[in-house]
């Protein structure tokens, strides 16, 4: 028998943040102050994140498991941008909902590893664990503030809806590969275009690829399978939202795409069936904000329409929409996290939450935080020269160009009504006069100013300046090589 | 040797059964059961599959899901537990503080 | 195939017929004297008290958590231990960094007090 040789480039991010967070576990035992726990945190992903960018291992497969191709760079560099920034977020915050903050910092990197595994896996088996590693550390992170009884419903409905998801996604695997013999995407995307009628179970194909879409549903909060989103965005400690709420739709996102490339048949009604989708996904999370006094849940609603957006990209179904999709994943993660940083920190000590109520003449307060949050929302309204106007021009331009003009007018209007309750926020810290004390305000502390900054700055300058990676983005969609 | 899609067709009638137990009971608890149920069903699939296709993939995939659901079963005990001690019940209903 | 199965519903039938039999001829033939002593669930055991479905302590579920995880991860070994001998120094190895990363995560646990009793 020979012995398979290991190709451990392929995975060395991997191996350095599952590492790390062993080691942030055993520190954690010893060290008494626990600050140094995230900056260990912030060291480990800095290292990963030169791992991906600089380590380009000759043969980018690990035993067929995962691929490290320009998609898994792209999207392992967007969630590992994300992890650093939720670590800097949650520095100074953690001691308000807990006295564990080592366990935080070692499940927020596990939950990365997850997400970065689920990027790249290129079988069922390594998308399934990825999805779980991920999953089972953001249930935890939901439910972290213990004594917060609003946290610990969050993470039930998460945990039982993400469960139950789980379910479905794996029951899809499993009828895939009844279908075609294979857990491997490669296997698959071969049996399916050459011998797959020959096999006695290939009818059951649409119906596992329609369950493992249920699947994602869930995972990428899709109407109609959004129900625990507002609730669990609420409840969750905001770093903690802000983290998942960018990181997981990365991750699943890219998964999907590999998924989609590999069942592909470019069959009309699956298109439609995904433009579908997008549609009521972005109508329904649209209109449901429009009406929500708490800015968390405002996002959360907001965070289903752009999970909408993109899947506008994927339905359209050629390179362009796929494109514009990944364009929108990075544009996201950016000014998404940047609006839950800005909550987190006006929210008081005590809170998880800010009202609509509290922002009211926010502007004469804290002028800096009124004047950043006025940019992120400016940016999820899609205002040039922002990186959300790009995302939303690429996706409907990609519609466009897949003969789907009416999604795209559909997906305009949608970003009408978005506005209003995006520009709503900014005319209340302006023009409203100051309610809250501001006392109530607690102090900026320079790690979530960092944060703010470096997402106002990219929300602004990735869209001005995007020559270098928008070539990055097309080879990885090239690579893909759909049908 | 009993034919494939016999463990197919009762791997389906398990999974339905999980499921429809998700949705109609209240008892987080039984609704946490039934979530197992669903996933063991699918493991059933898996193996029957690896058999048919005699591929080692299944099986494996049999062993992580297995393990999986293990660490599923101790997270959500643990939130469960959380749950119970801040508000003493395990009725999905009587958890709504979230809504809007 | 089925008539393979043969001999097991044999067995299932004789069984379940013998124990409805003595359960049933028992309960027919059989006289009733009730008296108090004999009606307590443990005729000569400790006296019960309280109600059963009562509350218990659970302190005890970590514990019970911790050894579910435990022992379910053991079954990744055993695709290991078949092949242990064919994989040799590399299979070792491999599952000493698995065995190394599980004690990491004991260790956390024993020294987060898990496994104390209040």
């Amino acid at each position: 028998m020979t012995l398979p040789t290991l190709n451990f480039l392929a995975i060395l991010p991997l191996l350095i943040l599952v590492a790390a967070t062993l080691l942030v576990l055993l520190a954690d035992l010893v060290v008494r102050n626990k600050r140094v726990l995230t900056f260990l945190g912030l060291l480990a992903v800095a290292a990963s994140l030169a791992a991906v960018l600089l380590v380009r291992p000759a043969a980018p497969t690990f035993q067929g498991m995962t691929l490290a191709d320009e998609l898994g760079l792209f999207a392992s560099v967007a969630i590992l941008v994300a992890t650093g920034l939720a670590l800097l977020l949650a520095l100074e915050r953690t001691s308000d909902f807990t006295r564990r903050p080592g366990a935080y910092v070692a499940l927020l990197l596990l939950a990365t590893a997850g997400m970065i595994v689920m990027a790249k896996a290129s079988d069922f088996i390594t998308i399934f664990l990825g999805l779980e590693i991920l999953s089972l550390s953001l249930y935890i992170l939901v439910g972290f503030a213990q004594r917060d009884a609003r946290s610990n419903e969050a993470a039930l409905k998460y945990f039982l809806l993400g469960a139950f998801a789980s379910g479905f996604f794996l029951y899809g695997m499993a009828l895939i590969y009844a279908a075609t013999g294979s857990t491997n995407l490669a296997e698959i995307s071969k049996g399916i275009a050459s011998h797959s009628a020959s096999l006695p179970f290939a009818p059951l194909l649409p119906i596992g690829v329609g369950l493992l879409l249920v699947g994602y549903g869930f995972k990428l909060a899709l109407v109609p399978f959004h129900m625990w989103t507002p609730d669990v965005y609420q409840g969750a400690p905001t770093s903690v939202t802000a983290f998942m709420s960018v990181a997981t739709k990365t991750a699943a996102f890219a998964s999907l795409i590999r998924v989609l490339a590999a069942v592909w048949s470019g069959d009309r009604p699956w298109l439609l069936a995904l433009a579908g989708l997008a549609v009521v996904t972005m109508t329904l999370g649209n209109l449901a904000a429009l009406r929500q006094t708490s800015l968390k849940r405002m996002l959360a609603y907001s965070s289903i329409a752009h999970a909408g957006y993109v899947l506008t990209g994927l339905a359209a179904g050629n390179d362009r929409g796929f494109e514009g999709a990944l364009y929108y994943l990075i544009a996201y993660t950016f000014m998404n996290l940047g609006a839950f940083a800005t909550i987190q920190a006006v929210q008081r000590r005590d809170q998880n939450d800010v009202t609509t109520e509290q922002i009211t003449g926010l502007s004469t307060q804290r002028p800096g935080l009124a004047l950043l949050m006025t940019v992120f929302m400016f940016a999820l309204t899609g205002m040039p020269p922002l990186v959300g106007f790009f995302g939303k021009l690429y996706v409907f331009s990609g519609a466009v160009q897949g003969g789907m003009t009416w999604l795209a007018i559909v997906g305009v209007i949608n970003s009408a009504i978005a506005a209003y309750y995006y520009l709503r926020v900014t005319v209340l810290m302006y023009m409203g006069g100051a309610t809250a004390a501001a006392g109530d305000i607690p102090r900026t502390g320079w790690a979530v100013w960092t944060t703010l900054v470096i997402t106002a700055v990219a929300t602004l300058a990735l869209g001005l300046w995007q020559q270098p990676w928008m070539e990055s983005i097309r080879e990885a969609v090239t690579l893909l090589a759909l049908r | 040797m009993v034919p494939t899609s016999y463990f197919l067709i009762l791997s389906a009638l398990l999974f339905t059964i999980g499921t429809l137990g998700v949705l109609v009971r209240r008892n987080v608890l039984i609704i946490f059961m039934s979530v197992e149920m669903m996933l063991n069903a699918v493991n059933l699939s898996f193996a029957a599959l690896a058999r048919h296709f005699l591929d080692l993939n299944g099986q494996i995939f049999m062993l992580m899901v297995m393990v999986v659901a293990a660490a599923e079963v101790a997270v959500g005990l643990a939130i469960v537990m959380a749950v119970i001690r801040n508000k003493d019940t395990t009725n999905i209903e009587d958890v709504n503080l979230l809504k809007g | 195939m089925p008539e393979g199965y043969l001999p097991i519903l044999v067995m299932v039938i004789i069984a379940s017929a013998f124990a409805v039999i003595a359960l049933g001829v028992s309960a027919l033939l059989g006289p009733r004297r009730h008296n108090p002593a004999k009606d307590e669930p443990y005729e000569s055991g400790i006296l019960p008290f309280g109600d059963a479905r009562r509350r218990f302590p659970i302190q005890f579920y970590v514990v019970a958590v911790l050894f579910i995880l435990f022992d379910v991860e053991i079954i990744l070994m055993y695709p290991w231990a078949m092949m242990a001998r064919r994989l040799g120094l590399f299979g070792l190895i491999q599952m000493g960094i698995f065995v190394a990363i599980l004690l990491v995560g004991f260790v956390y646990a024993w020294k987060n007090d898990a496994f104390k009793w209040q």
